[in-house]
């Protein structure tokens, strides 16, 4: 069985804080989890939860007070394995007078490329990325967007075996969003081992095998995003149209919800097929009938308002 | 983490060896800059008014700093047995132009830039400007007007002009009283008196050190004058015995002329020389000082 | 060494395209012309007033930017977060600070290079012929470049541990600090008890001595400086900002960032 690409042992970090320093804010409390190598794991949970804090003691930007971590089977503070590890950091910055050929020149060069190597890899991750244009503008000039490209881009220039993105969405619209998802696929298919943190639910649901719940600094759950929830179903929802005559159909119209030209009405199990009778009977045309399952977001949503509930919680950004 | 603590012992060791070099280093260049020529400043002092300019509203500030050089300058040279002087006057011109008011700075200028070779500048031209100056900017400081008599008198010579200068501090509000009597002596003449008094004068009220070792060494050597002057007359007394001057202290003593060996101010005895006449005794520390000191009276 | 060596090339380039550090070598070549002016008013000492006056701009000129710059170049990257992604890299924290000195260092002595070039271009115009006095102001110049090492070293411990603004006082106060340091050796003359006179000596010893460096007399009346002197201040700079890096590298080996 080969060692998890990452791990962690009851990793844990406080701030001190307030007058002397004598009060501690707990930004993560023993956090234990292993990402397994080959994977996409995603690390989900509310603004300030603590899952950039668990990125940053991952990267060696601030250090724990408890517990250890280990990348690669290295311990986190053995420098010389960044060379197999892309990172992605929260909003990044660059260089203002730098241009992006300049930066990502810059940051090839820790690994030790030859000349044209290196001007090949930086022209082809600008194309990867989509900044082959405004590859000679100064990045002061850029936008957010075209920043996080950037940072995209030279967190995979040197091919690493283990890519940390932290928020790798943030600031892209959707096109944007979606070539990243492409590209993370791709990194996935090619036997990376990717962990990346979001708070939006539904890129995680497509993107990853395994997800881990983090929210008030603890690990709520891992596991695949189904597994993650229940696996009951809530019931049925019908999609349905009626003509423009809807006699008989009233008791169902009412309970209905509209939805552009149709309606949505969700029924329990047990009652489907007599609504699909009457809505039959009514003359109206059906669209869909899907399953209600629980979705992370209500998964989410749950958790957050547990949280919310203990009085204990305060924010633990630790900024 | 006993890596860590290694490494952290050694690093401090580290350190504390940079330190010791560091200090020894230091000592090094001390030892070069203080050999290396002084004037730092040269440029500036040779033009107050652009300095002047420069500092505007903290130029008082800079003339304390100029005025400290210059004591220090001072000092420094009298430590170093260096007998160049040039740049105490442009360091004393910069302080007074930058702060008019400055009078400490006119005080020592008058004697130090006045004193001849080696103990000052030998300048009394330039002590005289610089306490004109001084007199125009601070009209009420009848201190100065001292100062001025004195630099005319001692180093000048000119009687006329130190009466008038004392005359004019004598009429300035707080003017101590006795110097319309100086006044009065400058006037009439020279004379050993007069010089005891100034010196005294000055003795007293100087609170700068330089000023007061100055003073006093001054006093001892009239004081050793009028000693000798007095041992001189004994001596005629004895010629006119004896039919010739005395050869020592001893034969004056034996002829009941002189009741014992009459000491100086430094505590050393008197000796009469081959032709006759006392002198100071070549042990004593007064007889270099007259050579130093010596404005002949 | 080599990783070192490439953050000092980043440190280099973004220096010199920030374009406030060209307007102040502008700046100071502006000064040193008007130095010419000045020189020609104070009739027989122009080249004296010449040398002072641009030897003082390109030294103040130079601790401008030594100290902002010096102060600038870690808490801005803290600040800005670019060093997330640089720290990244396979590259020590200690590494990434040496680079940084380095760069900046590297600038300043193109900064300085140019407007030592500037003044001594004002004194051939002036002079028409340099003589072999005139190389004393290369070695003023050098002086200064080593003194601006030793304020970017400060400014860069101090940056470390303290908000930009703090740093920027305290370093600028130790630099003033400095300058009066060898009045403390000679306080044998005040009224201070002996325990305090050698408790000043010894921090005369300990602080950063930046009248070493002043050689401006020498240098405008063309007197030469001593060799060993030139070794001295060279090795006491490299000493000093060997362990002031040591230090800086300490703390912010172990330290948070945002």
């Amino acid at each position: 069985m080969p060692a998890p690409a990452i791990e962690t042992e009851n990793l844990a970090k406080q701030y001190p804080y307030g007058f002397l320093h004598l009060k501690k804010k707990t930004s993560l409390e023993g956090l234990t989890m292993q990402v397994e190598e080959g994977e996409v794991f995603g690390l989900l949970g509310p603004n300030g939860a603590g899952k950039s804090t668990t990125i940053k003691l991952l990267m060696g930007i601030i250090f724990p007070t408890s517990g250890r971590a280990r990348m690669l089977g290295k311990p986190v503070s053995d420098v010389a394995m960044h060379h197999h590890i892309g990172y992605l950091p929260e909003q990044p910055y660059f260089y203002d007078y730098l241009t992006a050929s300049e930066v990502l020149d810059y940051f090839a060069r820790f690994h030790g490329y030859g000349h044209v190597e290196r001007a090949q890899r930086v022209a082809r991750m600008l194309k990867k990325v989509g900044l082959e244009t405004a590859g000679k503008i100064q990045l002061r000039k850029y936008s957010k967007g075209m920043l996080q490209r950037v940072g995209l881009a030279q967190a995979i220039l040197h091919d690493p075996k283990l890519v940390i993105l932290d928020e790798p969405m943030s600031g892209l619209d959707p096109v944007g969003r979606r070539e990243v998802r492409d590209i993370i696929l791709e990194l996935k298919n090619g036997g990376k081992t990717i962990l990346f943190s979001t708070h939006i639910l539904p890129d995680a649901e497509v993107l990853c095998d395994r997800v881990g719940v983090i929210a008030g600094g603890r690990l709520r759950g891992v596991g695949a995003p189904d597994a993650i929830v229940t696996m009951k179903t809530v019931g049925m929802e019908i999609l349905f149209e009626l003509p423009e005559s809807n006699a008989g159909a009233e008791k169902i119209c009412a309970k209905a919800a509209k939805s552009g030209t149709g309606y949505r009405l969700g029924v329990g199990e047990n009652e489907l097929y007599a609504a699909l009778e009457e809505l039959r009977g009514a003359g109206g045309k059906i669209l869909s009938v899907t399953q209600i399952k629980p979705t992370l977001e209500d998964f989410f949503m749950e958790l957050v308002g547990k949280d919310r509930a203990q009085a204990a919680a305060v924010e633990v950004s630790g900024r | 983490m006993k890596n860590g603590k290694a490494v952290a012992v050694l690093l401090s060791l580290l350190l504390a060896a940079a330190f010791a070099c560091v200090w020894r280093l230091q000592r090094r260049i001390n030892t070069v800059r203080d050999a290396m020529h002084q004037e730092q400043d040269e440029v500036l002092l040779r033009s107050p008014s652009l300095m002047r300019l420069l500092t505007s509203e903290y130029s008082a500030l800079a003339a304390d700093v100029y005025w400290t050089r210059a004591v220090q300058y001072y000092g420094n040279k009298r430590l170093g047995q260096d007998t160049n002087l040039e740049s105490l006057w442009p360091l004393l011109n910069l302080a007074t132009t930058l702060d008019p008011n400055l009078l400490p700075a006119y005080r020592f200028g008058a004697t130090f830039l006045s004193e001849p070779e080696p103990r000052g500048a030998g300048r009394p031209d330039l002590a005289v400007k610089l306490l004109e100056r001084g007199l125009a900017a601070n009209p009420v400081a009848w201190r100065l007007s001292q100062d001025l008599g004195n630099v005319y008198y001692l180093d000048l010579k000119d009687y006329a002009k130190a009466g008038q200068a004392y005359l004019e501090g004598s009429k300035k509000p707080g003017a101590a009283p006795w110097m319309k009597v100086m006044a009065a002596r400058f006037l009439a003449g020279e004379s050993r008196e007069t010089a005891v008094m100034l010196w005294s004068e000055i003795y007293q009220s100087s609170t700068e050190d330089a000023l007061r070792e100055n003073a006093r060494i001054n006093l001892q050597l009239l004081r050793a004058d009028e000693d000798i002057d007095h041992l001189n007359e004994i001596a005629g007394k004895y010629l006119a015995r004896a039919g010739r001057l005395p050869h020592s202290l001893n034969e004056m003593i034996q002829a009941g002329l002189l009741g014992g060996e009459p000491l100086d101010p430094a505590g050393y005895a008197y000796v009469i020389g081959s032709d006759g006449k006392a002198h100071l005794s070549e042990h004593s520390p007064l007889f270099k000082q007259q050579t130093v000191y010596r404005r002949p009276l | 060494m080599n990783r070192v060596l490439i953050v000092t090339r980043n440190t280099f380039r973004e220096a010199v395209r920030d374009r406030v550090l060209y307007n102040l070598v502008v700046f100071a070549l502006l000064m040193i012309a008007s130095a010419v002016v000045v020189g020609q008013i104070s009739m027989d000492i122009e080249t004296v007033v010449m040398i002072s006056l641009g030897l003082s701009a390109i030294s103040l000129i130079g601790l401008l930017i030594a100290l902002f710059t010096g102060v600038g170049l870690v808490s801005k990257e803290i600040d800005k977060r670019t060093l997330h992604a640089v720290l990244a890299k396979p590259l020590r924290r200690w590494e990434f600070l040496l680079g940084k000195f380095l760069g900046l260092t590297l600038t300043l002595a193109v900064n300085t290079a140019a407007m030592a070039a500037g003044l001594f271009l004002a004194l051939l115009f002036v002079k028409h012929s340099l003589t072999r006095g005139d190389s004393a102001v290369l070695v003023a110049v050098y002086f200064i470049l080593l003194k601006l090492m030793l304020v970017v070293a400060l400014a860069m411990l101090f940056s470390c541990f303290t908000s930009p603004l703090l740093a920027i006082l305290f370093t600028g106060g130790l630099y003033i600090a400095g300058l009066f340091v060898s009045e403390l050796r000679s306080l044998e003359a005040t009224n201070l008890t002996p325990q305090m006179q050698k408790f000043f000596a010894v921090v005369s010893y300990v602080l950063p001595n930046f009248g070493n460096y002043d050689v401006m007399g020498a240098a405008a009346h063309g007197r030469s400086i001593a060799g060993n002197l030139v070794l001295y201040n060279t090795l006491y700079t490299l000493l000093y900002c060997a362990i002031l890096l040591a230090a800086a590298a300490a703390v912010f080996s172990r330290k948070d960032l945002k």
